[in-house]
């Protein structure tokens, strides 16, 4: 039992910090990002290219990796994102334009890591160890995706709530009209916002290419599974999309000691559905007017 | 500045489009040919991408350059014509490839048509290789219907065996160590819910039954599992001395990692698919000891170490241990089969049905349009993935066992 909590615990660690990035993005940028879950996969090729040809520890990678995540979402922000907020009018079109967008955008991100690296299976071992907790031998890379979860989700929890820039954002992420009118400039909040993500993903790419074997394309099975937990935590709540990624990991850990492991899936979309005919905002949203 | 006016370039763009129409015609009309047209459709991107581009797609290529580079194809006059390839990616998609075929066949034209990877992907084009006429090699294909599918596409030839050949090959191995008292007669065993799992696991329940072990545990789990450390604990918790798990590459790779993490080592590990890749053997080193699958090659086979030398050298990595030597010596049968027979596609089929040939696999005959005499279980030794079933096949190397302690 206790050895079940453990490995849910750990295994939701995953979950949540896969999605932290989607979350902020979605959050505070207003921009639905399809392209997420390739931006995790480059981050998990920049992690196997330090660790393998430069024989450096990935999370010494980090230092490099997640920057360059930054960039990234910078860059895509103002060249692919900012045309269409200046367009719409904010609300719907805004979501559903930066859908097609970035769904483009996930096919050349992908169609260059196929041609630098090709299709086949990536994988190395990285902190493959076993920790003892309670009782139950954790990886210790798992663990540390469970830290590194914790740590980023609170410590930006913090920052957005207690600090003055944080409240800014927050302000951009509620009434991004209504922003301007107090002294914030919105584009830059929002830009900020969306590169912050993208370091978050990057982060959350380089731990889960320390146990998890991937390929060019498996990013969409990423960008699937932090939708579901950015839905069902709240948007843009990074304590929804922290305590929603544990559950899940909880779920399917117990459902797969005590029912079926075949019925994992059945498990998280049936916990999926039910939080949000409770609660259609998720767990920490706020229903909007 | 000039404009132009839609009507003028309406009008050259008319005239360029039949001008690339009589051109395009020329070569079909002219007699003589200058090359012989291979075609194939292969999954270069999308989920399938990861197989194919370690099974199949480097054997194509290291095929069509040791070919070319030998003058080209030889036909029965002693003639060589180079070949030209005409490749389409079907993007991981059953309809793409079905499309890709059907396109090869009546609008390339092409003479022969290579297999695409999978399964799934084999049966869904084999009805268009048989309506079209063209031989169907498929290597990439685990299935117990073979004899049935031979009847109906008498073109088909399946070279990797059925799921009940791998588990068969598996009890008998299990067999031998329980009888010598290594191990118990329980055995754990998980599976993907997906075609190979299904069919493997399917198969392997009779099989085991037979040679008189009991399965403890017995689950399957969703392609795309990460985290099998409830399945390891229960596994572990049954009392069986075996664990089976029909899992794909990622899986297998995980599964690698959180048993030794999980400090579970039974005294026989046996994997699915991706245990086989030279890049399993290389990420675990000493602990990928003892650990076994389908599959395997006999380290003493010369043609075979050649082959995975010049694979390595032209591809840039080593070819996997279990299919990937089998599409090579499929591509060598169809060439020997043309130098014999020529470029008609029925006379060819015959051939490969009937004749025997020289390949990297050693002397091989098909029986009934099937590869009988296969590898069917590997296990790692000192850094090479050598055959140890079945048992009483010559050339064999022993199983070890118990599984040595992880590192």
């Amino acid at each position: 039992m206790l050895t079940t909590l453990v490995a849910g615990l750990v295994l939701g660690g995953t979950y949540a910090l896969v999605a932290l990035g989607l979350t902020i993005q979605y959050g505070i940028a207003r921009t639905m990002n399809l392209a997420y879950g390739e931006t995790i996969i480059a981050a998990a090729f920049g992690a196997y290219l330090v660790h393998e040809v430069l024989g450096v520890s990935p999370i010494l990678g980090l230092a490099l990796i997640a920057p360059a995540g930054f960039a990234f979402g910078w860059v895509v922000y103002g060249l692919l994102m900012r045309p269409l907020v200046r367009r719409s009018k904010g609300g719907a079109a805004l979501e559903i334009d930066t859908i097609l967008a970035t769904f483009g955008l996930l096919f050349v991100i992908q169609g260059v890591m196929q041609v630098g690296f090709g299709g086949n299976y990536i994988s190395y071992s990285y902190l493959n160890f076993g920790v003892d907790i309670l009782g139950a031998s954790v990886a210790m890379n798992r663990l540390l995706a469970l830290v590194m979860a914790v740590a980023i989700g609170g410590g930006l929890y913090l920052l957005l709530t207690r600090t003055r820039w944080g409240t800014a954002l927050r302000a951009v992420a509620v009434a991004p009209a209504s922003a301007p009118l107090v002294g914030i400039d919105a584009d830059r909040a929002a830009r900020f916002g969306f590169a912050l993500g993208g370091a978050l993903a990057a982060c959350g790419g380089v731990v889960v290419s320390m146990y998890q074997t991937f390929t060019a394309s498996s990013g969409v099975v990423f960008t699937m599974k932090a939708l579901i937990v950015v839905i069902m935590g709240g948007v843009g709540n990074l304590a929804g999309a922290l305590s929603a990624g544990l559950i899940l990991g909880l779920v399917e850990t117990f459902v797969a000691t005590y029912v079926s492991p075949g019925l994992t899936l059945a498990a998280v979309y049936l916990i999926f559905l039910a939080t949000l005919l409770w609660r259609p905002a998720g767990l920490f949203g706020k229903a909007r007017r | 500045m000039t404009t132009l006016s839609r009507r003028r370039v309406l009008r050259s763009f008319g005239m360029s489009i039949a001008l690339a129409t009589v051109l395009g015609a020329l070569p079909a009309t002219a007699q003589d040919r200058t090359s012989v047209k291979i075609g194939y459709a292969i999954s270069k991107t999308g989920p399938n991408s990861g197989g194919a581009g370690i099974t199949t797609l480097p054997n194509y290529l290291l095929w069509v350059k040791d070919v070319n580079d030998a003058g080209g194809l030889e036909l029965p006059d002693g003639t060589k014509l180079p070949i030209e390839v005409i490749e389409y990616d079907d993007r991981s998609s059953a309809e793409e490839v079905v499309r890709n075929i059907e396109r090869l066949a009546t609008q390339d034209k092409v003479d022969f048509i290579l297999p695409p990877w999978g399964t799934g992907f084999n049966l869904a084009v084999a009805p268009l290789f048989d309506r079209f006429g063209y031989p169907q090699l498929a290597v990439s294909a685990v299935t117990d219907k073979a004899p049935e599918f031979v009847k109906r596409w008498k073109k088909s030839f399946w070279l990797l065996g059925g799921g009940h050949d791998y588990t068969n090959a598996l009890a008998g191995l299990l067999s031998k160590a329980a009888d010598a008292g290594t191990i118990n007669k329980k055995v754990a065993m998980i599976s993907v819910a997906d075609g190979f799992g299904i069919d493997l696991v399917t198969a392997a329940r009779p099989s085991l039954a037979d040679a008189g072990f009991e399965v403890v545990f017995d689950v399957t789990y969703p392609a795309g599992t990460t985290d099998f450390t409830p399945m390891i604990n229960e596994a572990a918790a049954s009392g069986a001395d075996t664990f089976v798990a029909f899992s794909y590459p990622p899986e297998t790779f995980a599964l690698t990692e959180q048993a030794q993490v999980a400090k579970f080592n039974p005294k026989v590990l046996y994997l699915g698919v991706g245990t086989g890749f030279p890049a399993y053997g290389a990420k675990n080193g000493a602990n990928a000891e003892g650990i076994m699958s389908l599959g395997g090659i006999d380290p003493k086979n010369e043609a075979n170490a050649a082959y995975r030398k010049r694979h390595e050298e032209v591809i840039g990595n080593a070819p996997d241990l279990w299919g990937s030597v089998v599409t090579y010596n499929s591509l060598q049968m169809l060439q020997e089969a043309i130098k014999r027979r020529g470029l008609d596609r029925d006379a060819v089929a015959d051939e490969l049905s009937n004749g025997t040939f020289q390949t990297v696999l050693g002397e091989v005959k098909l029986e009934d349009n099937q590869l009988r005499k296969l590898w069917l279980g590997g296990q790692w030794q000192n850094g090479q993935f050598v055959a140890v079933a079945p048992v009483d096949r010559e050339g064999a190397a022993a199983a070890i066992l118990p599984k040595p302690a992880w590192q």
